[in-house]
């Protein structure tokens, strides 16, 4: 591996820790094939002076590369440790830094951007769509190939996690072969679906009935709690009933002054269509008796969500 | 009769005489008492009064020190127990029933008067039941006097043991006497604040001093007759949680931030570091929680008020509806009222107020104020706009 492959100055930026964890694997790797020393500090377990330890050149030369892992937590100490490096640089050493959000450790990071440190980012992966992606990626850097079912019902099953789904996707080209199908995916995680009160409630304002009331047994199987469902719910028919009323602008006027983000605007400006006030009022109405029930006043708290979904479905047909 | 301690208890003529009663003449007293009456009517008035006569050489002269003392909360041997939070905690309880083995230091009786007593069962039996044994074998000089909105809001079990006290509404008119001649009211604003408040006595008095108050008030009656379409309904109940919420805030924060101040001088820590010693935030994390709960209390106080109000606007216009010969809460807003019963049958007023009430006791069963103010104010909606 070439030097200028391998650069001094390496800034892993961004909180998910799985693509901060493969950036870290792939230099480390890169480290050891160029022959230079590996030295791995965190940051909450961090001792003053280590740094600078680590960064004197040996007796026998060769170089070192150093991974300080979790700046956003470091302490007073590390910061000036690492900057008093950065301000006079030694030749044989390769400084990693990771740091994920946040404000502490500002200066540190000023200081490695302006000395043209690589930065790598890593994103959150938050939405479906950024988890398809990944998904995606996955795959290809793989060499395979995958259908979007299969992409659809892979982050349906394991989505919750980003590690978990990066396990799943390596799971499946290690123990597949060909083009990975949403029946092969079904193979593998069938039956399985992890779902929050969000996605409930999406299927309770689409009109889907099944879909909710299987979603919500799969839900409050896997430990979520009736009372956030309810909340969940509560909060989508506000915003449908605010975005219904508010009438025509740009998304982004009416995301300010409704104080939703835009694309719960457009969101919500997609059901609404579907939905009559009086629907709406039905509906409101319910999801209030369920919230009293959940919270101590009915005996069963997971019938009282399930009649809530049922009408609040059927007050979707009221015209 | 109604004069010396009793003089700001108005309305209550068969209460006083049961109590100068009791005062007078030792076969007529007991060591148990249970005041009832509406928010408002004067229980805690009630029962301080009644501690300053019993304390009292004079029985009950106004004037001396003890009847003073009695009567603004500061006697040795009067102890009055109120909360902020959502409930008395048992711990509470336990400390005044050791208190109440003890003699009195410089008066007649040991006085124990616990105002919320409606709080000792809000979320178990708990705290009531630490108290029963003390409230049946008192020790002599201890007199306990407890403070409920009904009967039905403190166990049976307290009930068998204490002699019941009920209060009544006051008429207005006396209420509004009373804001002229202990606050220095005018006659008009003390009368309108007496009926807007519905002899409230507390609270007309905030109405008749404070011009907000009057305000929210008005803007709470009058979204009765603004609320349309369902997107109107939605509105008002995010104005109506809104305007709960900022006036407990408002009220809030700065009381806070002093508590704040003083705890860290207690402990002797730097107020302005940015990160405060591990014993020290534990300490402001509890000052912090209590804080909270106080000021969830408070909102859902608020909003109570508030709903009170908006049902009155409602209880007019059937009022109306029904010719009865009963005054209007509201005549200030007379028209509304008219539009109101103008527009509504009197079963759908009905139900409006039966929304209403369901909105309260929602609220108090933990449901999210919003959700609760929300599916209450769809059924308030009117068939049409009504102009005024």
């Amino acid at each position: 591996m070439s030097p200028a492959a391998f650069p001094a100055l390496t800034l892993v930026s961004g909180p998910e820790e799985v693509l901060a964890d493969r950036a870290i694997a792939t230099l480390i790797d890169q480290a050891r094939a160029s022959g230079a020393d590996v030295v791995r500090l965190e940051a909450t377990a961090y001792e003053p002076g280590a740094l600078r330890i680590h960064a004197s050149p040996s007796l026998f030369g060769g170089e070192t590369c150093i991974i300080v892992r979790g700046l956003h937590e470091a302490s007073d100490e590390l910061q000036a440790d690492l900057l008093s490096l950065l301000a006079a640089p030694a030749s044989e050493v390769h400084l990693v830094v990771a740091h994920a959000s946040g404000n502490r450790g500002k200066k540190v990071l000023d200081a490695m951007r302006k000395q043209d440190a690589v930065v790598i980012e890593c994103p959150a992966i938050k939405s479906d769509r950024d988890k398809s992606d990944f998904v995606h990626k996955e795959f290809t850097r793989a060499r395979r190939t995958i259908t979007s079912e299969g992409v659809r019902a892979l982050v349906e099953a394991v989505g919750q996690d980003v590690r978990e789904l990066a396990a799943a996707c390596a799971q499946l080209v290690a123990d597949t072969e060909g083009t990975i199908t949403d029946a092969v995916v079904d193979t593998y995680h069938g039956g399985k679906v992890e779902a929050t009160g969000f996605r409930v409630a999406d299927a309770v304002v689409a009109g889907r009935t099944g879909d909710a009331l299987r979603l919500l047994r799969h839900a409050i199987g896997s430990g979520v709690d009736p009372v956030p469902i309810v909340a969940v719910l509560a909060m989508q028919l506000r915003q449908l009933i605010k975005v219904g009323a508010a009438g025509r602008g740009s998304s982004n006027q009416l995301a300010s002054s409704l104080g939703m983000a835009p694309w719960q605007v457009d969101k919500a400006r997609r059901s609404v269509g579907h939905w009559s006030p009086e629907g709406l009022a039905v509906a409101v109405q319910a999801v209030a008796a369920a919230d009293a029930e959940v919270k101590g006043g009915g005996r069963d708290p997971v019938y009282a969500v399930e009649r809530a979904v049922l009408t609040v479905t059927r007050a979707r047909g009221i015209r | 009769m109604s004069g010396g301690v009793w003089r700001d208890l108005v309305g209550q003529g068969p209460t006083i005489e049961t109590l100068s009663r009791a005062v007078a003449e030792p076969a007529a007293m007991t060591h148990a008492w249970l005041f009832t009456g509406p928010p408002g009517s004067g229980r805690s008035i009630a029962a301080r009064a009644f501690a300053a006569a019993l304390e009292c050489p004079g029985g009950g002269c106004g004037e001396c020190r003890e009847c003073r003392t009695a009567l603004d909360g500061s006697h040795a041997d009067v102890d009055v127990v109120s909360t902020e939070g959502l409930s008395i905690k048992v711990e509470r309880v336990r400390q005044l029933v050791q208190l109440a083995a003890m003699r009195p230091s410089v008066g007649r009786y040991r006085i124990i008067i616990i105002e919320d007593a409606d709080r000792l069962t809000a979320y178990t039996d708990a705290p009531a039941n630490a108290l029963l044994k003390a409230l049946e074998e008192p020790t002599p000089h201890t007199i306990w006097m407890l403070c409920a909105p009904s009967i039905e809001d403190v166990i049976i079990t307290i009930r068998s043991r204490s002699r019941h006290v009920r209060l009544r509404t006051p008429p207005v008119e006396a209420v509004a006497e009373l804001l002229q001649r202990r606050d220095g009211i005018e006659a008009p604003m003390a009368l309108y604040a007496a009926r807007a408040a519905q002899s409230h006595i507390g609270l007309a008095r905030r109405l008749a001093r404070d011009d907000g108050a009057r305000i929210r008030r008005h803007d709470v009656v009058s979204m009765a007759t603004r609320i349309v379409g369902v997107g109107d309904a939605i509105g008002a109940a995010a104005d109506l949680a809104q305007i709960s919420d900022e006036e407990s805030k408002a009220s809030a924060s700065e009381r806070d931030a002093a508590e704040r101040t003083r705890l860290l001088e207690t402990l002797g820590a730097d107020p302005s570091a940015r990160t405060q010693p591990p014993h020290i935030r534990s300490q402001l994390a509890a000052l912090e929680r209590e804080q909270k709960t106080r000021s969830t209390r408070h909102a859902r106080d608020m909003i109570d008020r508030a709903l009170i109000d908006l049902a009155s606007i409602y209880r007019d216009a059937l009022v109306l509806h029904l010719h009865s010969d009963v005054d209007l809460v509201n005549p200030d807003a007379l028209d509304k009222v008219r539009a109101l019963a103008g527009v509504f049958s009197a079963e759908q007023l009905l139900a409006a107020m039966d929304a209403i009430t369901e909105a309260r006791d929602r609220i108090n069963a933990n449901v999210t104020p919003l959700l609760a103010l929300e599916a209450m104010a769809l059924q308030l909606r009117i068939p049409r706009d009504l102009g005024v």
